[in-house]
């Protein structure tokens, strides 16, 4: 397998666990980054490790542009050189346009899209050096679709899927892929307070998905056997936008 | 460790830099332009990677537009140096 670690945001719990623990049985290092859930990210770590995987905790708040440093430089000096990079951490804060005041738009925007330009950007440079990366994005399936209540959320989402197309296209030819996965209704600690009942006759598979099921996607994309998948959205949300 | 960059250092580190994203050294002068060099905007981003190592320079933004020979970034690296 290629060389390099992963680095994996918001994977103290939820799709982030699931993906550290997925890129974990690759067989490569993964840094398990938290901003608030240090015992979630602990236990993620922990699993890793009795699997025979290696990985280390990272705390950051990384919508704060002056943390994105601090926190890749860390993963470089204990693990190495970051070559997988995971934009998974994310957060809502919904509400009617009308409603949404300018913290809850910018506090979403910073966390989902901001931030992963700047982890995008830092960790591309090494990946360029080393004629490999991969970053994976995880989107959502509202930004292509609406979702009332969700503006910034959407707004966020649809923006990373753009960018995602974008730098896959700019640093391709150096061995470089960058994809986004949209989960649709997904059973985590950020849909918790969501009924289920309320979307699951609308999806075919008539269910929520698991973290397992999108960190299977994640964990394909950011593999040495995604090699010819670039600039693409991989939608897994049981048939919901077919 | 960062050192500061003055016109001898920073051609130096930019015409390693130069060979080592693959144009002919022969060719490499001050006033050889990236495209009759062959070296593509992605070769400056690494480029400017090497010059960050090496100088603690970093060479993003306005700045980075618009730069067509090999002089143009040196000067611009000795004129972030100053």
């Amino acid at each position: 397998m290629s060389e390099g670690v992963a680095l994996v945001t918001g994977a103290s719990g939820g799709i982030g666990a699931a993906v550290a623990e997925t890129i974990s049985a690759q067989g490569r290092p993964v840094a398990v980054h938290y901003r608030s859930d240090r015992d979630g990210a602990d236990a993620v770590v922990a699993r890793i490790e009795a699997s025979g995987g290696e990985a280390a905790a990272f705390h950051a708040d990384i919508s704060d542009p002056e943390a994105i440093d601090g926190l890749v430089a860390g993963v470089e000096d204990r693990l190495g050189p970051v070559l997988v990079l995971v934009n998974n951490a994310g957060r809502r804060a919904d509400g009617l346009a009308p409603q949404l005041d300018d913290d809850q738009w910018d506090r979403v925007i910073e966390t989902n899209l901001n931030a992963a330009f700047r982890l995008t950007r830092r960790t591309l440079k090494p990946m360029l050096r080393a004629r490999f990366g991969r970053i994976v994005n995880v989107a959502s399936i509202v930004g292509p679709r609406a979702n009332a209540g969700q503006a910034n959320y959407a707004a966020s989402k649809a923006g990373l899927i753009g960018m995602t197309r974008t730098i896959a296209v700019e640093v391709a030819r150096r061995g470089v892929t960058v994809n986004a996965v949209a989960p649709g209704f997904v059973e985590t600690g950020l849909t918790a307070d969501l009924p289920e009942d309320a979307f699951a006759g609308e999806i075919p598979l008539r269910r929520a998905g698991t973290a397992e099921e999108i960190a299977a996607c994640v964990g394909f994309l950011a593999s040495d056997a995604a090699s010819y998948v670039t600039g693409t959205t991989l939608t897994a949300d049981g048939g919901l936008s077919a | 460790m960062p050192v500061k960059a003055d016109p001898q250092s920073a051609e130096k580190v930019i015409v390693e830099g130069l060979a080592e994203v693959g144009a002919d050294p022969s060719e490499i002068t001050r006033e050889a332009t990236f495209e009759a060099l062959d070296v593509d905007s992605l070769d400056l981003v690494e480029i400017a990677q090497i010059v960050e190592d090496e100088f603690g320079i970093e060479l993003v933004g306005d700045d980075v537009q618009g730069l067509k020979t090999v002089g143009d970034v040196i000067d611009l690296v000795v004129r972030k140096a100053a």
